[in-house]
């Protein structure tokens, strides 16, 4: 028996199997909690297609998929060196190729250009409204985010309170609110970007200081804790942000420059280039930042913060910082949001958002800029594409189960994500080469 | 300036005038936090880290205890010495669901990384991940809405106290609570696994140089949390029913209660619990119904500003 339990072969089949039937409890039908059980023997005794092969029950299907996972996976053992080195050896080419100036900024300029055409070349009006509401505010957020999480290695979970705090202040400039507006009378949108940039800010820091200057981990049940806190207040203060009614109707954006007049309206088309144009101004702002003295502060502490504080920096002020942009970047997309979808509502604001758009950073690659909105494009097309033609089984509340699993899984797998950045990878490598 | 006085003299006037009964509502609340935070303290204590998949712990006791409630009592309402029956398989469902919970997360959110060596932010990551995963598949399979379980007692008033009535229930949770907690007590100052427990929180490496055995006492005292923790989800699901969600905000608040007294403090972790029960209670007579949550945050956020050690203060390691 305890040779059986020692088997190597055995055991890492066992891992695998152990994972099919949790995916296979995850892809399968709901229950209930009148009948408990419904969900895990549908799961196992529905019939569904193997490949499209031939039709049995489902656990005939997962379980073939657990040995042919098995066998990738025992050849990997054995022949992954090999594969990997042939591989380097072809990709040195390429390789060599990306480091060059001119090939990466002809990379850029392609995919600047193909951004600028998207919306030409994706005409279905879900995907277009997806496009700017899903995909390029989350990207915006992700990029937010991953100052805090990515560079400074602080884990944010209340990012949806700045994002909601952000989208409440819009209201509130605009005069959409019970509350009367900040200077009497209603302003235009554009005056909303550096007021709820100002407040979230403002908040961050107020929460970030006294947090901060403690364990990290601390920071981030107290952002978990903030969050909740904040769509409770947005829930309940009726006489200021409007109660679960939410806002009255937020106008669009507008631009009224002498004889010039635009107004941000008709279709997500407009609002898609508006963002663009700031994820541009935030995407090089970012790059610069993590090059900078700041970007290499933050890298200093997140390695080693007793060292870092040796050399004289002040680790708080640091900390504070990047949490403060994070929040500013949050609020600003807060603006975004309100403005493109006329209306704010508590409920927007769930316990979930804010996980979502971690697993956006932790996907594409913690810290790495192009890993992030990489990754925040990816997942969310992904999503988007669930919700728009879900297949058997799945429900749109499911995604965060799904996310769930996700984050554990890149942890465990792969933990500077898809596109890491070459610093993190190399901080993850060496911790785990201390190890063995 | 007087209306503000008048409106604390008045809000101090039903203080008065419903302290008992305030405070007796409090405690209870409170042995269920001080239950759930023993759970965070012992992690805190082995593995430096908060385990924010700790209320899917107290969730799963929940559930799996309304469904055997909810086969055994079913319709019935029982009484005297059957109730208690059914206290206690509740109690030990709870308790056993939770512990078997707890190991899961254990072995796969945290050993992988432990194994790894990977940095503190991975594990934050992955817990927060396992915490999603678990509640949103306890929505999927068990279904998205509010159950109340099947009392297996019958709640009245048993005696009055200064006034205030104290229910049965109040009863079953002071009772049940503080056994379980001294008998956690006991267990670690005591046993040779509590010994273990305490060498692995002062010192990891050295305590495996002794012949601890890392592994099996980590993964033993996240599975003795657990059973605390699952057992808490059954006595709170007996009062206010169960969802998948259910674990989030006792969660914090039990997080709140464990730093409150101190994290790494078994004994700070109970009295930080009925401390944050108490005042939650008493913050009724100045809030709104819909505020309450915000008392335990706004403790967790000047305790951290003023006395980040809790009030019995840090003790990683030391027994109690």
């Amino acid at each position: 028996m305890k040779s059986l339990l020692t088997n190597k072969w055995l055991k890492s089949f066992g891992i695998t199997a152990t994972l099919m039937v949790i995916i296979c409890f995850m892809t399968g039908p709901s229950g209930s909690n009148t009948d408990p059980v419904a969900g895990f023997s549908g799961s196992l005794f529905n019939s569904a297609p193997f490949l499209g092969l031939f039709i049995t029950r489902r656990w005939v299907v997962f379980l073939l998929f657990a040995l042919i996972a098995f066998v990738v996976q025992q050849g990997w053992q054995a022949y992954g060196r090999q594969v990997k080195v042939r591989y380097a050896k072809v990709m040195a080419t390429p390789r060599e190729l990306k480091s060059k100036r001119p090939v990466r900024l002809g990379t850029y300029g392609a995919l600047l250009l193909l951004a600028l055409l998207l919306p030409h070349l994706v005409t279905d009006p879900f995907w277009q409204v997806a496009m700017v509401q899903q995909i390029a505010v989350y990207v915006l957020l992700a990029l937010g985010l991953n100052v805090v999480v990515g560079f400074a290695g602080l884990l944010d979970l209340g990012f949806v309170a700045f994002y909601a705090i952000g989208a409440y202040a819009t209201a509130w400039v605009v005069g959409s609110l019970p509350l009367p507006p900040l200077f009497g009378h209603a302003l235009n949108n554009f005056w909303a970007i550096p007021i709820a940039i100002l407040i979230a800010m403002a908040a961050g820091i107020i929460l970030g200081t006294p947090t901060l200057r403690l364990r990290g981990d601390y920071l981030a049940i107290v952002t978990l804790g903030f969050g909740e806190i904040i769509t409770l207040f947005a829930n309940n203060l009726n006489g200021i942000t409007g109660g679960p009614q939410g806002s009255r109707i937020i106008p669009h954006f507008h631009l009224s420059l002498g004889p010039l007049k635009y107004v941000w309206g008709n279709g997500p088309i407009p609002y898609y280039y508006l963002i663009l144009g700031f994820l541009i101004l935030f995407l090089v702002g970012f790059s610069f930042l993590e090059h900078s003295r700041v970007g290499r502060t933050w890298t200093a502490i997140r390695e080693d913060e007793v060292a870092a504080e040796s050399l004289g920096i002040n680790p708080l002020k640091y900390k504070v910082m990047a949490f403060a942009i994070g929040a500013a970047s949050a609020g600003f997309s807060g603006v975004m949001t309100a403005s493109q979808q006329n209306f704010v509502f508590p409920t927007t604001f769930s316990l979930f958002f804010s996980i979502n758009i971690l697993v956006l950073v932790i996907f594409g690659g913690l810290g790495s800029i192009r890993g992030v909105v990489f990754g925040a494009i990816v997942v969310q097309t992904i999503t988007m594409y669930l919700l728009h033609s879900p297949p058997s089984g799945y429900q749109p509340a499911d995604l965060y189960m799904y996310i769930g699993a996700m984050l554990v899984g890149m942890m465990i797998f792969r933990p500077a994500g898809l596109l890491p950045a070459t610093r993190r990878k190399r901080e993850i490598v060496q911790l785990r080469e201390e190890a063995q | 300036m007087g209306g503000f006085i008048h409106y604390f003299s008045s809000h101090f006037q039903t203080l008065g005038q419903e302290f008992w009964p305030l405070l007796v509502g409090g405690l209870a609340n409170g042995f269920l936090y001080g239950m759930v935070a023993v759970g965070y303290t012992l992690v805190y204590g082995v593995l430096r880290l908060i385990n924010f998949a700790h209320s899917e712990v107290f969730m799963a006791g929940g559930f799996a205890s309304f469904f055997v409630m909810q086969h055994l009592v079913g319709t019935s309402s029982p009484n005297g010495i059957s109730s208690v029956l059914y206290i206690l398989i509740g109690i030990l469902v709870g308790g056993l669901t939770g512990s078997l919970i707890a190991m899961a997360i254990e072995r796969v959110a945290y050993r992988p990384l432990r194994k790894r060596n990977s940095p503190k932010l991975a594990y934050l990551i992955s817990a927060i991940g396992a915490s999603y995963f678990l509640f949103n598949f306890a929505g999927k399979e068990f279904g998205r809405y509010s159950v109340s379980m099947a009392q297996p007692y019958t709640n009245h008033p048993l005696f009055t106290i200064f006034g205030a009535g104290v229910q049965m229930y109040d009863i079953i949770i002071f009772i049940a609570g503080a056994l379980m907690l001294f008998g956690l007590d006991r267990l670690v100052t005591l046993t040779k696994l509590g010994r273990s427990i305490r060498a692995v929180a002062q010192d990891a490496e050295t305590a495996s140089l002794m012949g601890v055995n890392i592994d099996r006492t980590i993964a033993l005292t996240f599975m003795i949390g657990g059973a605390l923790g699952g057992a808490a989800g059954f006595l709170y699901g007996m009062n206010v029913g169960v969802v998948y969600t259910m674990g989030f905000t006792p969660a914090l608040k039990a997080f709140t209660a464990a730093v409150l007294g101190g994290i790494g403090n078994l004994r700070g972790a109970v009295l930080g619990g009925l401390i944050l029960g108490t005042m939650e209670s008493f913050s009724v007579a100045f809030l709104a119904p819909s505020y309450i949550d915000v008392t335990a945050f706004g403790i967790l956020v000047l305790v951290l500003l003023v006395r980040p050690t809790g009030i019995m203060g840090e003790r990683l390691g030391r027994s109690a």
